[in-house]
């Protein structure tokens, strides 16, 4: 028996997912660690450029019977994840199904359809249609700005363009208002996302999984089949790099 | 630079400048103008040097901050289970009727609004009602007319709105008082001299022997998720940081709960020992109270009492003499949001944020207020844990149960003829607690509030203690007349309007299930509709992200398994019914035509 790796001494800790052994290296979520070792969580408000926000729960796993967000919780020796399971890829499905239904989310004419992070999954967890009633909230398009369309019937309220802009651009340009169900994106100007410090190049307008922050003028570079999550499913790519 | 400006970044000041400050800045804001206008916004952000995206962030985020002016009288209903049982929905009719406008509406003269609210902490006399700060209970229709009448005379009278700081202000408005409704004292509430010396009892020992007292009483968590009180101190004690933290969680806010009122009311100064004791157990220098926003009324007799307390030497430097323990309370107002009861909620209100909770670890005994170690215990804990100094481990582990020791408040209230706060000793039988209060006659019984569960008469039995039944408190009662179901999707309500947002499960769910259980309570859910709000329920309890969500749907849950005939006797036998009635979508179109259509018989 191996003696108890001392992470502040920088050793690196084992732990399992479904069986599966994996080490992670001192401070790494449980998150960081399985996309090193290809196994996929899946995660929708997390972003590997920002630190993570908890917004979604959707990379929810159980660790040692109890649910915790893999994004934010570090990776401990011993302990035993639990990810691709029936109970909880449902519970996922259904977080999903719950952001189609809260806002506005028609993926065959929306601009983000192949390349959206919130289709894709739903596509992997096998959500074909919600069967939760749709919430038709009355939001706003801003397009105050001459390069970015600001659509906040497609917002999920990940907080991915919060943290970049404070974070990575040090603009703050986003912010949330309200609380609950009426809760939106909030930015920082009266007049609209125009008036504020936001440009196109910004960190803030490139995290947005699905299409809230549209970069104008861009949208059909690629063509519908030929997009990221047309080839092959969300997660593909962490999943290639699963050596045994 | 205008005039309003001016005030705006005078309140700026006031708070140090402090970004942490931000709730307070606003508060005099609104305290001020009746409302947080957009310049108020940029003068406030423009003092704090922060972006006006944040200000709001915070702003918009709490019931009583307003972006828009509204009436110069705010009165706000409390809507509860039990305010319906005890009349609110006629007293807001007569509100209605008296001021011509509909809740939720403002007068044409700007002189009243007129909304419903959360639960203020009055379960035992409701109907109440908030009235700028001010608290009225036990109200009927018949006073509308006076309060109204005696409002408007203030109002003509050029007299400031009263506000948290005019509390001194006697008046003719009627109703206007908080009965203490203290039903049952025991060994906790109970006048004994050597309580008095509790601190002074405390500073004699080590720091460490304090918090081996507190262990070795067994002194768990009073509100109601039982941690042991002594494990938190010790952690918090040794964790690393340039200060330590005593925070009290004043935010009752679940429904059905007031014993901290009367706590607040009547003990204050046992309480604050109790703050000052762990002060000087946790080496810390800073103590913190967040006080629920409801509770306004209450603010200047507490901060009497801090006043009291530093010229006595019982707050401040050398506290009681003892060279370099330095220890002073800061008693921090909320703003009408019940997640700030959550630890971490209030850790993030406390330093001026929305109050969304954290994601843990870190745990508050690690990282909390402003990331340093942070103890956040219940008033009645505080409390508690004065009386364990003054009297002994042994005298508090003699009234309990082995593993919930001491005794309990319980906040009784609904059908019962004797609501109101009751000492109890842990192990106390539902039974027993009903006999106390007069409600024998309960159809059932909610413990813990909402996010509690619904307890059966056959379950009555069950004790009231951490290894059985673990409660903060809060004890509704509901009679044979109640509708189980109907409260039910009441509490499914309030968490839709309490749910913070910041995670998906709590923030979309809570609002399906209520859609759900509004489809049963209409009695046009199928089997099929039963069974999703149920798997519903279980996907929100597992995905969210803090107690709230997790609890949120409670009611639904605890209500389907002790009452599945209820839900039976509603269900409609069809395989399919559609979420639109089709007589209701018809409704407009069969009156403006003035006639209904005609049905097809194959």
């Amino acid at each position: 028996m191996n003696p108890e790796p001392n992470p502040q001494a920088g050793d690196s800790v084992h732990f399992t997912v479904d069986g599966i052994d994996v080490s992670a290296a001192p401070g790494q979520s449980i998150l960081e660690a399985c996309d090193v070792a290809g196994i996929y969580i899946p995660r929708l408000c997390y972003h590997p450029d920002l630190p993570p926000g908890g917004n979604c729960r959707v990379c929810t796993c159980r660790v040692n019977g109890r649910n915790v967000a893999a994004c934010l919780t570090p990776a401990a020796h011993g302990m035993r994840v639990e990810n691709d399971t029936t109970q909880i890829t449902d519970d996922r499905r259904s977080v999903i199904e719950m952001l189609f239904v809260e806002g506005e989310h028609p993926c065959p004419y929306c601009v983000a359809s192949g390349d959206c992070e919130l289709q894709a999954l739903g596509y992997r967890l096998g959500l074909s249609a919600p069967t939760q009633p749709y919430q038709w909230p009355a939001r706003k398009i801003d397009a105050t700005h001459p390069d970015i369309t600001l659509d906040h019937g497609r917002c999920i309220l990940c907080s991915r363009c919060i943290r970049a802009s404070r974070l990575e651009d040090g603009k703050t340009v986003f912010g949330f208002d309200g609380r609950g169900i009426t809760m939106t994106l909030n930015v920082d100007a009266k007049g609209g996302l125009g008036d504020t410090q936001m440009a196109a190049i910004d960190k803030a307008a490139q995290v947005c999984p699905v299409a809230c922050i549209v970069i104008n003028r861009d949208s059909y570079r690629v063509p519908n089949g030929r997009r990221r999550f047309d080839a092959a499913p969300i997660g593909s790519d962490i999943e290639a790099r699963r050596t045994s | 630079m205008t005039a309003q400006e001016t005030t705006v970044l005078g309140f700026v000041k006031d708070a140090g400048s402090d970004r942490s400050r931000l709730l307070d800045i606003v508060e005099a804001v609104q305290g001020r103008y009746g409302f947080v206008s957009d310049d108020a916004v940029q003068a406030i952000a423009r003092g704090l040097a922060i972006h006006q995206v944040e200000v709001e962030d915070m702003l918009s985020f709490y019931a009583f901050f307003d972006r828009q002016p509204r009436g110069r009288f705010r009165i706000r209903l409390s809507r509860t289970p039990v305010s319906i049982m005890k009349g609110a929905l006629d007293v807001a009719r007569a509100f209605e009727q008296a001021l011509a406008i509909r809740m939720g509406d403002t007068t044409q003269d700007s002189a009243f609004t007129l909304q419903w609210t959360s639960d203020i902490g009055m379960a035992d006399q409701e109907p109440a009602a908030l009235v700028n700060g001010m608290v009225l209970t036990g109200l009927v229709p018949g006073d509308v007319a006076a309060i109204i009448g005696a409002l408007r005379q203030r109002d003509q009278g050029h007299e400031p709105a009263p506000g948290k700081f005019q509390n001194s202000h006697r008046n003719a408005i009627p109703k206007r008082e908080v009965r203490s409704s203290l039903m049952q004292a025991g060994p906790l509430l109970m006048l004994n001299p050597a309580q008095e010396t509790a601190l002074e009892t405390a500073l004699c020992l080590t720091p460490d022997a304090v918090i081996a007292q507190i262990t070795e009483a067994k002194l768990r968590g009073r509100g109601g998720a039982g941690f042991p009180t002594g494990m938190k101190w010790r952690l918090t004690r040794k964790s690393a940081g340039e200060d330590h933290i005593v925070a009290c969680n004043a935010d009752e806010g679940e429904p059905g709960t007031f014993k901290d009122r009367m706590l607040l009311t009547e003990y204050p100064d046992a309480i604050f020992d109790g703050m000052t004791i762990a002060g000087y157990a946790l080496g810390a220098r800073h103590g913190l109270m967040y006080l629920r926003g409801e509770y306004a009324y209450l603010w200047q007799r507490l901060q009497d009492v801090l006043k009291q307390r530093r010229a006595a030497g019982r707050l401040g430097a050398n506290i009681c003499g003892k060279a370099g323990f330095d220890f002073d309370i800061r008693i921090q107002l909320g703003a009408g949001a019940y997640i700030c009861g959550e630890e971490s909620s209030m850790i993030e209100s406390l330093e001026g944020k929305r109050g969304a909770p954290r994601d843990r670890p870190p745990f508050p005994t690690e990282r909390g207020y402003l990331q340093q170690p942070t103890a956040v215990d219940n008033v009645e804990t505080y409390l508690c844990a004065a009386r364990i100094m003054a009297c002994g481990a042994d005298w508090f582990k003699s009234f309990g149960t082995a593993e919930s020791s001491g005794t309990k408040l319980m906040s009784v209230s609904g059908d019962c003829t004797r609501p109101g706060v009751y000492e109890v000793p842990f192990g106390i039988t539902v039974n027993e607690l009903l006999d106390l209060a007069g409600g024998e006659d309960a159809a059932y019984v909610q413990v813990s509030g909402p996010s509690g569960q619904s307890v059966a008469p056959k379950d009555f039995g069950r004790r009231i203690a951490y290894e059985d039944l673990s409660t903060g408190g809060s004890t509704m009662i509901f009679g044979p007349q109640r509708d189980v179901l109907d409260v039910a999707l009441q509490f499914a309500g309030f968490f839709v309007t309490e749910s913070c947002g910041w995670c998906t499960p709590c923030r979309v769910g809570t609002t399906l299930l209520q859609q759900g259980m509004q489809k049963i309570v209409d009695g046009r859910a199928t089997r099929a509709d039963i069974r999703a709000t149920e798997a519903l329920a279980e996907t929100v309890t597992r995905m969210s992200r803090c107690g709230l969500g997790q609890s949120a749907p409670n009611p639904i849950l605890t209500t389907m398994r002790n009452f599945p005939e209820l839900y039976e006797a509603r269900l409609r036998p069809e395989l399919f019914v559609p979420r639109v009635s089709l007589e209701e979508a018809l409704a407009d179109a069969v009156r403006v035509q003035g006639r209904e259509p005609v049905t097809e018989t194959v």
